[in-house]
């Protein structure tokens, strides 16, 4: 037998029919996650067929992206500001209920952003073909998932038939060697590695990330470089499952348990590239050559090291644009730049050890004066986790927002908004112009930078805190 | 789905490179729960103001580009967020199919079930697209080709099965539901 990655041992294990020169492969999708932006289209698309979801066993939605982040709004204090927003939300409700499907929903303990809580609740494991309706669904390949995002159409194959339409992407070998310097964080190597392949540079690809600075890494972190896979244009990305995953794994409640957990971990092992296995691509990276980054322009691959410098690409009019829109300039440090806002969350970043760290930096200290800083857990259990450590009140003391879980500023729709013309320090995962806001303008940056950041008002070198 | 045979139609260009989806429909309108007017808020952070105006310098905003069916775009067009209201919200102001070097993954995957045509081109012929604003244009689905003319005619790469689909007007998931069989032995061969 062949030697295979990874991701063809996972595909060929869901193929419920191989692909044709004709036909794509029909996959067997083994979890689907829903939230409420993008599948209400897809339920009305059932209704009109006469369609049931076909298993609801595999189906777990919650609400995430346009919910408020205010405790107010959630405990029913106050109205929902966005309205149409609430309306979303209500008809998630309404479609959950209609359908039978499981809703962690906006008074549920275990609700928090959907690729937080896969995790979080031992749904997400080695193996497992998962979709949802949402790009960063990558997040989930952290634990050796086959996990990628789709859209409303596709939210709408999977809620009916369990299954999708797909064509068989290619492999890109991610290999990350040496170790992470200290103060340099899994969102500073996903920035770098983004930084040197581009955009587009996964474009058709699934990543593996291997090599000794990944299989280092905590799950927490491996699921900050998985998540932003896309950010490089690929389909999804993933990370052998090792004894770091079966650690996290065990003991959550959604994960085997007993005898079921024994077998499941015998075929979890199994589940690595074969040596000799052969990538469509390989790219290598040095990981101990890395520092903190921050991106300085408008897609997260226009990104420097802390301490460096605004590129200059003269005569080039796309970049330009990018530069005017963040008002920045050519050869500019990004040192010492006046910064408004910091905001510490999103499914690339809001997990325990992500607060913990900012914690840690802030503890004792206070945001500059002028700067708004919230910090969003990803989920309500994280939340509860955080304040049982007293991690509430180090960002209060310090002056930043402490608030509910969900997507909140990353993209805003729940009214967490930035300013037009305001410097934001965003621990999320996308700088395009108008993501937190018309005009904002984002720089994305590790936990610790924003923390740092936050301090001192302007972009700082986390390592200072160190 | 109305099936697509041919389209053809003068060009609009937006000439930038990694447009996002962000872009062609901020997230602010994603709050909606149909598919319909959409393309009232197309590249809204770019075609309206702080006050809601248009902007006048704004391609899509000249007289001369209504009712083109056709956007040339630059590198790696609909990167970013698996969100379908991007292209429901292209058709929605009237495009039928877009052209680039390079399309993002899941863009082009939820265009091709909308019945908007992801077109991809060489460099040189996309240089001479992005030259050549206001151009007409024939995109052939049945030869998979595009012609220019200037009597340039080049072939296109397209999934058959969407290829399929759009030429006969028909959506996935008949295909799909047809699999029943073929499902249900998986799913008592894998429990």
């Amino acid at each position: 037998m062949s030697a295979k990655t990874l991701f063809e041992k996972i595909w060929e294990q869901h193929e419920v029919v191989p692909e044709s020169t004709d036909t794509p492969a029909v996959l067997y999708i083994d979890l689907h996650l829903v939230h409420e932006v993008t599948s209400p289209q897809a339920f009305s698309l059932l209704r009109a067929s006469g369609l049931k979801v076909r298993r609801l066993d595999r189906t777990l939605a919650t609400m995430d992206h346009s919910t408020p982040t205010d405790p107010e709004e959630i405990a029913g204090r106050i109205p929902i500001r966005v309205e149409s927003a609430a309306r979303q939300i209500k008809e998630l409700e309404q479609n959950c209920r209609d359908f039978g499907v499981e809703l962690l929903g906006l008074k549920s303990d275990q609700r928090g952003i959907v690729h937080v809580i896969g995790p979080e609740l031992g749904a997400t494991q080695p193996g497992k073909t998962i979709v949802c309706g949402d790009s960063h669904t990558a997040t989930h390949g952290a634990f050796g998932a086959l996990a990628f995002g789709i859209g409303t159409t596709e939210v709408g194959h999977v809620l009916a038939t369990q299954c999708l339409l797909q064509r068989r992407p290619k492999t890109l070998a991610i290999n990350v060697s040496g170790k992470l310097r200290d103060g340099v964080s899994a969102k500073d190597l996903i920035l770098a590695i983004i930084g040197k392949i581009g955009v587009s540079g996964g474009t058709g690809h699934v990543i593996e990330y291997r090599g000794s600075a990944i299989e280092a890494l905590s799950m927490e972190e491996r699921m900050t470089v998985c998540n932003m896979s896309i950010e490089a244009g690929a389909r999804a990305g993933m990370v052998a499952p090792d004894e770091t995953t079966f650690a996290y794994l065990k003991g959550r409640p959604r994960a085997p348990q007993g005898d079921a957990w024994n077998k499941a971990v015998a075929a979890w092992r199994q589940l690595r590239s074969d040596p000799g296995a052969r990538f469509d691509r390989e790219v290598d990276i040095d990981g101990s050559a890395i520092e903190p980054m921050i991106t300085y322009g408008t897609h997260p691959g226009m990104v420097v090291p802390i301490t460096g410098t605004v590129p200059r690409k003269d005569g080039d009019a796309v970049f330009k644009k990018a530069l005017d829109y963040m008002g920045l300039q050519p050869g500019e440090r990004m040192m010492g730049k006046p910064i408004q806002v910091v905001f510490i969350g999103s499914c690339t970043n809001a997990r325990l050890s992500d607060l913990e760290t900012a914690a840690k930096i802030l503890r004792g200290r206070k945001i500059a004066q002028g700067v708004r800083a919230l910090v969003v857990p990803g989920s309500q259990q994280i939340k509860r986790e955080a304040e049982a450590r007293g991690l509430d009140k180090v960002f209060k003391d310090a002056g930043a927002e402490w608030r509910e879980s969900g997507c909140s500023m990353c993209l805003g729709m729940n009214g967490d908004l930035v300013a037009a013309g305001q410097y934001t320090v965003s621990t999320s995962n996308r700088n395009f112009e108008g993501r937190q806001g018309a005009g904002s303008r984002t720089l994305l940056a590790s936990p610790a930078t924003a923390a740092a950041c936050a301090i001192h008002g302007k972009i700082t070198d986390p390592r200072e805190f160190a | 789905m109305e099936p697509i045979r041919a389209i053809e139609s003068a060009t609009v260009v937006l000439p930038y490179t990694d447009i996002d989806t962000d872009q062609i429909i901020p997230a602010r309108f994603l709050t909606t729960t149909t598919k319909e007017g959409l393309g009232q808020n197309l590249f809204a952070n770019w075609r309206f103001d702080s006050d809601g105006k248009l902007k006048q310098d704004f391609v899509l905003n000249q007289s001369n580009v209504r009712g083109s069916q056709i956007l040339v775009a630059g590198r790696n067009f609909g990167c970013g967020s698996s969100r379908e209201h991007a292209p429901w919200a292209l058709l929605d102001f009237g495009f039928r199919a877009v052209i680039s070097t390079e399309i993002a993954d899941i863009f082009r995957n939820n265009s091709l079930k909308n019945g908007l045509l992801p077109v991809i081109v060489d460099e040189q012929t996309h240089a001479w697209l992005l030259a050549n604003a206001g151009a007409k244009i024939r995109i052939d689905l049945e030869t998979n080709t595009l012609s220019l003319p200037t009597g340039v005619a080049v072939k296109f790469p397209i999934e058959a099965f969407a290829r399929f689909c759009l030429l006969q007007g028909v959506d996935e998931m008949g295909y799909l539901l047809k699999q029943n069989d073929a499902i249900v032995k998986y799913e008592q061969a894998h429990q």
